[in-house]
């Protein structure tokens, strides 16, 4: 049977699922000492810990399927901006602490559903990940959930300030559940599901914790994108790699 | 208005310990955060394998300056306790 190499493909699905928990988990990281309370500080500690945890390992599978011999660290630390494929939404600044809890809960949301689905992958690599992950992600979707409601169902202002947040990221959900060539051959291959596929359940997941949260889900499907093909990355993604890799840059190869 | 979150005490079972045992307190705002705030506080080194939560306001304690009526009188009943008997290894741990 002739079939077509996926490694290329692989590769790019691999990043996507890698440059997304990295780019997060460095700006989750950046509430480190921040919060507004130990509890939270924390917690978002914890979470940043467990996104950059799964980088290393999608990273590291990449490097592995890519066979250029380049580690989890070189393709975080030694790639330039229009390398990453994340989603815009992780790389878009933090906000006030309702926002990264809102931009958290939206992606978790997401990242729920998309490791349940892998958790059946073909490639018993990325089902394997998946599979830690998910229970990681089982609590961060929840706690982001939970928060999310604390804050919409609160005060007249915290009210508010999860109205805006949710105004302001909505147009970055869309980028999540697009697909391209390289989704539709890894869906081929039976590795990964189809993003499309997921909207459904996530939008049900969305509608039922925003009504709890007394939110209302913006009617405008438009969608920002660019960032998981690599087309274009807002401004902020060249900002965060310049304190991520400088270490990297300016003293190659330095370890501790 | 009150801006503070109540106070919880914290109990955590351990991966090897017979029942919870208290290990600090937190803020949170109700049981539910409470639980959380403890999970990420007091288990990320994989201490525990149960938490239980109270709100501190909850707790009945005994007053520190009623020690010595209350404790004392039990210093010299070392009779109560079961020293005098060996006990079998079949029976684990007391």
């Amino acid at each position: 049977m002739a079939t077509k190499d996926i490694s290329a493909d692989l590769f790019e699905f691999l990043l996507r699922m890698g440059d997304n928990t990295l780019i997060l988990g460095h700006r989750v990281s950046e509430w480190c000492g921040h919060s507004p309370v130990l509890e939270e500080d924390i917690a978002l500690a914890n979470t940043a810990l467990d996104l950059i945890g799964q980088t290393q390992l999608w990273l590291g599978l990449a490097g592995e399927v890519e066979g250029q011999g380049r580690s989890a660290d070189d393709l975080a630390f030694l790639r330039d901006a229009w390398d990453f494929r994340n989603a815009l939404m992780v790389e878009l600044p933090n906000g006030d602490f309702g926002q990264t809890l809102m931009r958290q809960f939206l992606f978790d949301a997401w990242q729920e559903l998309m490791l349940d689905a892998l958790k059946g992958s073909s490639d018993a690599r990325v089902a394997e990940i998946a599979a830690k992950a998910a229970k990681e992600v089982a609590y961060h979707v929840e706690r982001s959930g939970d928060t999310v409601i604390g804050l919409g169902d609160g005060t007249e202002e915290s009210h508010a300030r999860m109205q805006a947040a949710l105004d302001y990221l909505y147009p970055y959900v869309g980028e999540m559940f697009e697909s391209d060539a390289v989704d539709a051959a890894v869906a081929k291959a039976g590795i990964a599901p189809d993003p499309a596929s997921l909207r459904d359940a996530y939008d049900a997941k969305l509608a039922a914790v925003m009504s709890e949260a007394t939110l209302t889900i913006p009617d405008d499907r438009f969608a920002h994108n660019g960032g998981r093909t690599g087309r274009m990355h807002t401004e902020h993604l060249g900002h965060i790699l310049t304190s991520m890799q400088w270490l990297q840059r300016a003293y190659p190869g330095a370890s501790w | 208005m009150k801006n503070e979150w109540p106070l919880w005490e914290v109990f955590i079972r351990g991966q090897h310990g017979m029942s919870h045992r208290h290990v600090g307190s937190l803020h949170a705002p109700d049981a539910e955060m409470a639980v959380k705030n403890a999970r990420d506080v007091y288990t990320r080194r994989n201490e525990g394998v149960s938490i239980w939560v109270v709100e501190a306001r909850h707790i009945t304690a005994t007053n520190p300056g009623d020690k010595g009526p209350m404790f004392e009188p039990s210093e010299s009943k070392i009779y109560r306790h079961p020293t005098f008997f060996d006990i079998p290894d079949d029976v684990g741990a007391m």
